[in-house]
């Protein structure tokens, strides 16, 4: 199915959901309110139409300043038998940064999930284990978002584990360098 | 229940396997809870080698961040080159020269080849079939050499640039290359085929373990041999052909049982498909330009024309110094078969020349998340096998 009628198709199912789509190279996005995103997913994934079977990525974007509300969790969705793809992005503001789960449907969405919430913070209910994944579990801030420094700039506030290394660094160090 | 057994006091043990293990190549750290050997529970742990590439290629420009990609799969990082620039080029609206197509085409393959060898003779090794290991280095060579020939690198490339190449191949590589061609499936045949595929030792070891039935592997999103040995012929220079892939033919070997033979038959099937497509792509291979002529405000001029030609040197400072300043505003998926499989780059435009967003999806990372369906009522040295057949590299995964 063509991508433009795959989204005339969740346009006519849940019209007060969709808030609008683009189209960039024959790639159609579908940008929705997050509210029941847990319903449209498996409602693409159910469908045989559609039987959108294969989660391929899951990320979140930051527009800060750029746009409101501020994150999108973007999905990308291929289906195996059909050949065609769509990608639905789901709108999450800054207030209430949480969105549902969707490891129920795929169950590869459970590192990808946990990977958003770690480089962007935003929480996603239902989920089986929502940790950090990446960074240490102590970490403070979520990286990817515009806001965060690509330079440290925390001075002694700076995380404990990399004073360590710098420590242990100073203590084997055998020669002065400049 | 044998009555010393009965006095025995046994309790389930906990163990941390890695980061520094030799069998999780590289520092994975798996946590297994044992009960006696057979694994009751196995989590993976990642993030040892987190660099923050996405975050890092958001500060440089389109041109400036093709590096980053060669440390995500460090053994194959022509193939990470080639999925950056085919993203970046369909994001702009440009196409490659027929000529660097063909020249990519070749050198993914080159580069699967190369991995799926290393892939397979370490993970040999763990299992303790260690002969393997020698003979796919001495072959490894070969196309490190011609790696180096081409670019001057052997491990981190960046040899593709947006819009084409970096430089053209001459005839002494062509024919070394196609030298190789002749000489590899017969290598395949009588040395790796032989050493293993009828070996009792490695049947015993890899047959029935880490069985992953077609809609498990589906659900969990793998990709590549790890999911064909499934039986799910997905392969995405099939599905979404890129470069070259349209014009040479080949077959996307699928197995049945979805074990660790079945994944280990289906990546020696491979090399004989990629050097069937390194030979066509040699055969077929037009002349003519190497980088996109039609498209100064995305590729960097040629050095002489920079050094003569004012425009070029115009385009040449603004491209190095702002980035392509008049890419277009949108966003776009693009998705290329790497070894490991799938490697999925989504990059967002602002209009600016750097990135606004660039996302990997790294198939290291998702076959890690499914360790532990593949480490379901399996012993301990079952979990080695397992980390071997899903074929990972951690700096992809950790990124």
């Amino acid at each position: 199915m063509e991508p433009k009628d795959i989204a005339d198709l969740i346009k006519d199912r849940y019209p007060s959901e969709l808030k609008e789509t683009k189209e960039f190279r024959g790639q159609v996005s579908v940008v929705m309110r997050k509210d029941r995103i847990k319903e449209v997913m498996q409602y693409l994934h159910d469908t045989p139409e559609l039987y959108f079977n294969y989660l391929e990525d899951l990320c979140g974007v930051d527009y800060l300043g750029k746009k409101e509300p501020r994150f999108e969790v973007v999905y990308h969705l291929f289906s195996l038998r059909h050949r065609h793809m769509i990608r639905i992005k789901a709108e999450v503001p800054e207030e209430d940064a949480s969105i549902e789960s969707v490891v129920c449907i795929w169950a590869g969405a459970d590192w990808h999930e946990r990977e958003c919430f770690d480089l962007f913070g935003i929480d996603f209910k239902g989920h089986p284990d929502m940790r950090r994944i990446l960074l240490p579990e102590d970490w403070e801030g979520h990286p990817l978002r515009k806001d965060y420094p690509l330079q440290s700039d925390q001075g002694e506030k700076e995380w404990h584990g990399y004073k360590e290394i710098l420590e242990i660094a100073k203590k084997n160090k055998k020669y002065e360098v400049g | 229940m044998p009555a010393i057994e009965k006095q025995m006091n046994t309790k389930d043990l906990t163990i941390s396997m890695g980061p520094q293990h030799p069998a999780t190549h590289g520092v994975l750290r798996v946590v297994l809870d044992l009960d006696g050997e057979r694994v009751l529970k196995c989590t993976p742990y990642v993030g040892y080698l987190h660099r923050g590439v996405e975050k890092l290629a958001e500060n440089k420009t389109y041109l400036s961040a093709l590096p980053l990609t060669d440390r995500l799969d460090y053994i194959s990082s022509m193939s990470n080159n080639v999925g950056y620039c085919v993203a970046v080029e369909r994001l702009f609206g440009i196409e490659a020269p027929e000529r660097a197509k063909y020249i990519r085409t070749i050198m993914c393959e080159m580069t699967r080849i190369s991995s799926h060898i290393i892939g397979v003779s370490t993970h040999a090794l763990d299992i303790g079939a260690m002969t393997l290991f020698l003979y796919s280095f001495r072959d490894r060579e070969v196309l490190m050499d011609l790696f180096e020939m081409v670019c001057g690198a052997r491990l981190t490339v960046s040899y593709p640039r947006i819009g084409g190449v970096r430089n053209d191949v001459n005839q002494e590589f062509i024919d070394r290359l196609y030298a190789f061609t002749e000489e590899f499936p017969k290598t395949i045949e009588r040395e790796y085929e032989t050493l293993l595929n009828e070996n009792r030792i490695w049947k015993q070891r890899t047959e029935g373990i880490g069985v992953i039935s077609a809609e498990e592997a589906i659900s969990w999103g793998l990709t590549g041999p790890t999911l064909r040995g499934s039986g799910v012929p997905y392969d995405v220079r099939k599905f979404a052909p890129y470069d070259a892939y349209d014009k040479v033919e080949f077959n996307v070997p699928v197995g049945k049982n979805g074990d660790v033979y079945d994944r280990y038959l289906c990546r020696m099937e491979e090399l004989k498909q990629s050097n069937f497509i390194i030979r066509q792509c040699l055969e077929q291979m037009p002349k003519g330009a190497i980088l996109a002529p039609d498209a100064p405000k995305f590729t960097l001029p040629a050095k002489d024309k920079v050094l003569n030609d004012m425009e070029s040197l115009i385009h040449q400072f603004v491209l190095i110094t702002k980035g392509p300043i008049s890419a277009p505003e949108g966003e776009i998926y693009v998705a290329t078969e790497v070894p490991k499989g799938e490697l999925g780059y989504y990059l967002i435009s602002d209009g600016s020349g750097r990135p606004y967003r660039m996302r990997l999806r790294a198939p290291s990372f998702v076959h890690i998340s499914a360790l532990p369906v593949f480490c379901r009522d399996a012993l301990v040295a079952d979990v080695i096998a397992n980390i071997g057949t899903i074929d990972i590299v951690l700096g992809e995964c950790d990124r």
